[in-house]
């Protein structure tokens, strides 16, 4: 039984122009499809990793799962205690006239003791004392260790972190990913990690989904994934991340950009960027069979 | 060389006392040369780059220390004459190309104003040029695209815009502060390339200002890993990512997550970097440092020869 189940979730935002706009101009509503028929399981214990360019629906999908949006099709399962979620700015989620035990209490507000606050701030790596000071007394990476600290007062089993390190510097990145594996460790904690850095998630994650224009496009474990990537566009986003070790191993160049997620292209949404790209791929939307969703690679063509 | 820095100090003065953000940087770039600078936030990679072109922010100044452009001295130009600099000689990349182009007109009348104030061409040639450069970054369809607007474009072709201006009257050096950072990484992957071919082709100088060690790995030959305000290793981007000097760079190298088939632990720093007004005595890594010793705490190391490259550590002295 997983912990979290995900199947076909949809959901659409209304981005139309206001009522009087449309009438005057006969414009019809428009509907934009942010995440499209998304079904993902994610076991106890395990890291998933969500990669996708920006606009592919990542975010949406973490909203999803923690309740922040309602799908407008489909049905998510939860099966734990409690979910809580990690953002990427800890500068915007934190109240800067709170002081820092306050803000770690907060969800524990009525059974919280000062012993706890202070377990949970050593826990994070932060010193007790630190719990007198006010938000902006610290650095972006202990902001995001008091995010965490408060993500964990309310003793969740399943984490959504949204790109928890993108807004910090790599050797404090490194700090924040050291800790979170090792409260995982120690806690049994579940994570859905999502980052459009393909690295960080190969660092952490069991299992990777490859999201493009709403839809996940490749699912598999991340050594998988990795070293045999299937679906043309995971092929591609390898091959797009910079070569810090300096193989000169021979690379296909990155072909154009993210369509407008208004009017996405028909058929299969990637086919104006795909190289193998054929007149099926124009037409008909690929079904995820096996952990791919991709014309060619069901037909054997690649 | 086209571009000289010599013991560069930047200070900013306020009413709590001087702030020194840059304490004696040095390095010099070749034409057609790329020269990284890299570091994490707050070790003053963008402020020199600023001090450079004469746009610190105000009360920033330069406190010593000497800036040359192809021989000629240009930390001490009046403003006005700096400015005539800025475009015609050097070329400026930002990071959000919002912030280099002006939303109330069109990239083909922005392109046309920049190449008549710096090249003495007709407005005809000046348009045909533009066209060329849309062309050359990789616009599709530039005569089409020409009467656009900047926010009818996707932010990676905005980006390609921003780097035909900066091209527009053939500058020398060009400076490049994160041209990659706001975009996503099928994007960045192709600005790098364009980048790298076009500063090659027309023999810049280049100094790419970025805190992503691949995107150095990538595009530049030689490196400047900075922290709190100094530069602490120096060296062929080769050398620097696989034979680190500094500990500092060591440590940085190591806190990069690879892709690699085999997962270990991060390497990481504790701490984080010093605050301007508190930079510690000594070599103002010593706090962090793994290997410091009693020298450490005291004396400031500069840069000295370590293997093939330049690393301002104690471990690198000679006994």
């Amino acid at each position: 039984m997983p912990l979290l189940k995900l199947e076909r979730v949809s959901r659409d935002f209304d981005v139309s122009p206001p009522w009087l706009n449309r009438v005057l101009d006969h414009e019809p509503r428009r509907i934009l499809r942010a995440v499209d028929q998304v079904s993902l399981d994610i076991d106890k214990g395990e890291t998933v990793g969500l990669v996708g360019e920006s606009g592919c629906g990542k975010s949406t999908v973490a909203r999803l799962i923690v309740g922040l949006y309602a799908p407008t099709e489909g049905r998510i399962e939860y099966r734990g205690r409690r979910l809580q979620m990690i953002f990427q700015d800890p500068y915007a989620s934190l109240n800067p006239r709170w002081r820092v035990h306050d803000i770690v209490a907060e969800p524990i507000r009525f059974l919280g003791t000062p012993q706890k606050v202070e377990e949970l701030l050593r826990q994070v790596g932060l010193s007790p004392d630190d719990g007198e000071k006010y938000p902006h007394e610290f650095s972006g990476g202990q902001r995001q260790r008091i995010s965490i600290a408060r993500a964990l007062a309310g003793e969740p089993d399943f984490l959504v972190c949204d790109e928890p390190t993108s807004a910090l510097d790599v050797s404090v990145q490194a700090q924040i990913l050291n800790l979170m594996s090792d409260l995982q460790r120690r806690l049994g904690l579940t994570y859905l990690f999502i980052s459009h850095n393909l690295a960080v998630v190969s660092q952490v994650a069991d299992r990777v989904g490859v999201m493009y224009l709403g839809r996940i496009v490749e699912l598999a474990p991340a050594a998988q994934l990795f070293s045999r990537p299937r679906h043309p566009y995971t092929r591609m986003l390898l091959d797009a991340v910079p070569d810090l070790g300096m193989s000169g191993r021979p690379r296909t160049p990155v072909r154009g950009e993210v369509p407008n997620p208004l009017a996405p292209p028909s058929g299969c949404t990637f086919h104006p960027r795909c190289p193998h790209a054929n007149e099926r791929c124009r037409r008909e939307v690929p079904a995820f069979i096996d952990g791919v969703a991709c014309h060619a690679v069901l037909e054997g063509r690649i | 060389m086209t571009l000289e820095v010599r013991d560069l100090r930047v200070e900013f003065p306020t009413r709590r006392g001087t702030l020194t953000a840059l304490d004696g940087v040095s390095f010099s770039i070749a034409p057609g040369e790329v020269l990284g600078v890299v570091g994490e936030s707050g070790a003053g990679k963008s402020i020199t780059g600023l001090a450079i072109i004469g746009l610190l922010e105000p009360p920033g100044r330069i406190s010593a220390g000497e800036v040359r452009l192809e021989g000629r001295r240009i930390d001490n130009l009046p403003p006005e004459e700096m400015r005539k600099l800025r475009g015609r000689r050097i070329g400026v990349i930002f990071q959000d190309p919002l912030t280099s182009l002006n939303p109330l007109y069109t990239i083909g009348r922005q392109l046309e104003e920049t190449i008549l104030a710096h090249l003495p061409l007709s407005k005809r040639d000046a348009r045909t040029r533009s066209l060329a450069l849309l062309g050359e970054v990789g616009i599709p369809a530039p005569a089409a695209r020409y009467g656009h607007y900047p926010h009818q474009f996707s932010g990676g072709m905005r980006q390609r815009v921003v780097i035909a201006l900066a091209l527009a009257a053939e500058p020398r050096l060009l400076i490049a502060d994160e041209p990659t950072t706001a975009l996503d990484v099928s994007i960045q992957a192709q600005i790098i390339a364009l980048l790298k071919r076009l500063a090659a082709e027309r023999s810049a100088a280049v100094m790419l200002i970025t805190h992503d060690m691949g995107v150095i790995a990538e595009t530049a030959h030689r490196v400047a890993v900075m922290y709190a305000g100094r530069i602490v290793e120096v060296g062929s981007v080769r050398d620097v990512i696989h034979a680190p000097k500094h500990p500092y760079t060591v440590g940085l190298m190591g806190s990069i997550p690879r892709i690699a088939a085999k997962r270990s632990p991060l390497v990481q720093i504790d701490g984080a970097m010093p605050r301007l007004n508190a930079i510690p005595p000594g070599c103002a890594f010593h706090p962090r440092c793994v290997r410091r010793f009693e020298r450490c705490f005291d004396e400031r190391p500069d840069l000295m020869a370590a293997g093939a490259s330049l690393a301002a550590c104690w471990l690198h002295a000679a006994a």
